[in-house]
């Protein structure tokens, strides 16, 4: 009896798949048992903390789902975090490719961004508050904040980290600086930046709920808020569920959207085709971006 | 005699540091024919890299000038090999040979069949897919050469471009560039701490000083002279040019050392 190669194979990737895919699971199911289990052992079936049993929470999830009344809240909170992810964005390329490429510049900036990233963007609030009111603006703004200094750091290593010899390579070809910018500091620093832009969203998405508490009529953190003053707490433990499955999916696409990939190849390289250079070990080439 | 296609006139660079002056170069004066390889040969720190950047506009001189006879300026007469093959490590090769010709200052100086066709003089058609961390030493330099040479500088500057590559790769990157020169009718200058590289490849070679560097002689050669390598007129210019440069690492002993004594000192290399 014998199993070809490819009946081999595809059996090596789909145990691959399960691995992946069916650890995960179930090691998700198993905290949920713990904390169904600690909730149903160990506490007052009469008091509060019972109501943020999964075995409420969970069909709660369901019937909130069911109806459409989470989604307005779940759309108001994915806007935000996007408007807030992009100004952060905007503001954090820019400042950290001038900290990275001025020297200056850097010594100047560095003890105040670093004051700036260790306060907790919420300590904002009352700033936020006074200077764009209520509404969706200091949210943007408290994501915002939250999210600039990942993404301006990383920017920085990233343009500190640069081989200055690309930069007199391009000079020698007869580049302009926005030539330069364009084909070598910026597809050379995109991995840093966007690893900060990863880092920036999760913290921005950690910022919003909390944000979401202040003078705005939607979000998800709202809908704790709200469902914590209606003393529903399998409402709260149905929201908390959602903000954690929005926060896996939000960090799974970024990771996707934000990898840069090689394209695929049409064929091997064959480097012995090549003639005369077979002669000798051969010194490969290191590059650190 | 060919036309000169470049001309340093009384050459001089120096650093300034902290009101100290530190003299790099000074008083070279150097002409570079239409079609010729000029080697550039001197110890380490002559500052002869330095001259080639001047050269290539990507350092400035502190005194003296260089001139283009031919027309032209350096932005657009120049192409420059460096001693690393600064491939960027996201391009192909192919993007890589192209990345000169996507700035406006080399726009439309080869079309892609151009470069299509360089690629493959250079033999590097397999790997137009392939990323620089899949070549060899000796493979990456050549597409850093190709890179330059489709931008169709009049001159090619190279800063001892195979320093970094293995004896073997090195000698078959020279046989390479030397019939790559003529097929292409290229002109170039070439920068090396290697008599026998300098030998080998140069038509001409022109020796500097250590710091601050000058240019002490220089010496035409055949290109029959060139075809052998080892040959013995070769061997004996090379032993020639060794001469000169142990004389010049004892200072003031080269005027007076007997031609003799220089081809003592260098039998015994």
């Amino acid at each position: 009896m014998t199993i070809s190669p490819n009946t081999a194979g595809s059996r090596g990737t789909a145990a691959k798949v399960a691995l992946a895919v069916g650890i995960p699971i179930a090691g998700l199911v198993a905290f949920m048992l713990l904390w169904l289990a600690w909730i149903e052992l160990f506490v007052d079936p009469e008091s509060f903390l019972a109501d943020w049993s999964p075995r409420l929470g969970l069909p709660e999830l369901r019937d909130l789902l069911a109806s459409g009344d989470l989604n307005r809240h779940i759309t108001a909170s994915v806007k935000r975090i996007v408007v807030g992810l992009g100004i952060a964005t905007a503001v954090g390329i820019p400042l950290g490719m001038a900290m990275g490429g001025f020297r200056i510049f850097n010594l100047a900036a560095t003890p105040a961004t670093s004051f700036l990233r260790m306060v907790s963007p919420l300590s904002w609030t009352p700033l936020a508050i006074i200077l764009f009111g209520v509404g969706d603006a200091p949210v943007y703004f408290l994501t915002a904040i939250g999210a600039v200094w990942p993404i301006t750091l990383s920017t920085a290593a990233g343009v500190s980290s640069l081989d200055r010899d690309w930069l007199m390579l391009s000079r020698s070809l007869g580049a302009t600086r926005l030539e330069t910018l364009r084909t070598i500091v910026w597809p050379g620093i995109r991995t840093e930046v966007l690893t900060g832009i990863r880092l920036g969203m999760t913290t921005a998405w950690i910022i919003l709920v909390p944000a979401e508490m202040l003078g705005v009529d939607s979000g998800l953190g709202f809908f704790i808020l709200d469902a914590r003053d209606r003393f529903n707490y399998p409402e709260v433990v149905a929201a908390i569920i959602v903000i954690g499955i929005i926060g896996i999916i939000l960090d799974r696409i970024a990771h996707y959207l934000l990898t840069p990939r090689r394209r695929e190849r049409t064929r091997p390289v064959v480097a012995t085709s090549v003639p005369q250079m077979q002669a000798g070990p051969v010194a490969r080439q290191q590059y650190r971006i | 005699m060919a036309a000169v296609a470049l001309r340093v006139t009384d050459a001089a660079k120096a650093y300034v540091n902290g009101g100290h002056e530190t003299p790099v170069f000074s008083r070279v004066d150097l002409d570079v024919e239409s079609g010729e390889i000029l080697a550039l040969l001197g110890p380490s720190g002559c500052g002869k890299s330095t001259l080639l950047r001047a050269i290539a506009g990507l350092d400035e001189l502190s005194g003296g000038e260089i001139s283009w006879p031919a027309g032209g300026d350096a932005a657009s007469r120049v192409g420059v090999v460096f001693q690393q093959p600064l491939l960027l490590p996201w391009l192909t090769v192919l993007e890589n040979v192209k990345l000169g010709l996507r700035y406006r200052a080399h726009r439309g100086a080869a079309d892609d069949e151009a470069v299509r066709s360089t690629i493959a003089e250079f033999g590097l058609s397999e790997l137009i897919e392939a990323y620089p961390d899949e070549l060899s030493g000796g493979q990456a330099q050549r597409v850093s050469v190709a890179r330059t040479v489709v931008t169709n500088p009049q001159i090619v500057l190279l800063d001892e471009p195979f320093s970094a590559l293995d004896p073997l790769t090195r000698a078959s990157m020279q046989d390479w560039l030397v019939g790559i020169q003529q097929s292409l009718g290229l002109t170039a200058v070439i920068v090396t701490h290697d008599v026998d590289e300098a030998v080998f490849l140069g038509d001409r070679v022109a020796m500097m000083s250590p710091a601050p560097g000058t240019i002490v002689q220089s010496w035409r050669l055949d290109r029959a002279t060139r075809a052998e390598r080892g040959s013995q007129a070769a061997d004996e210019l090379k032993r020639e040019i060794l001469a000169t440069y142990r004389g010049l690492e004892r200072p003031g002993q080269l005027a007076s050392m007997p031609a003799e004594t220089s081809a003592q000192v260098a039998a015994g290399v």
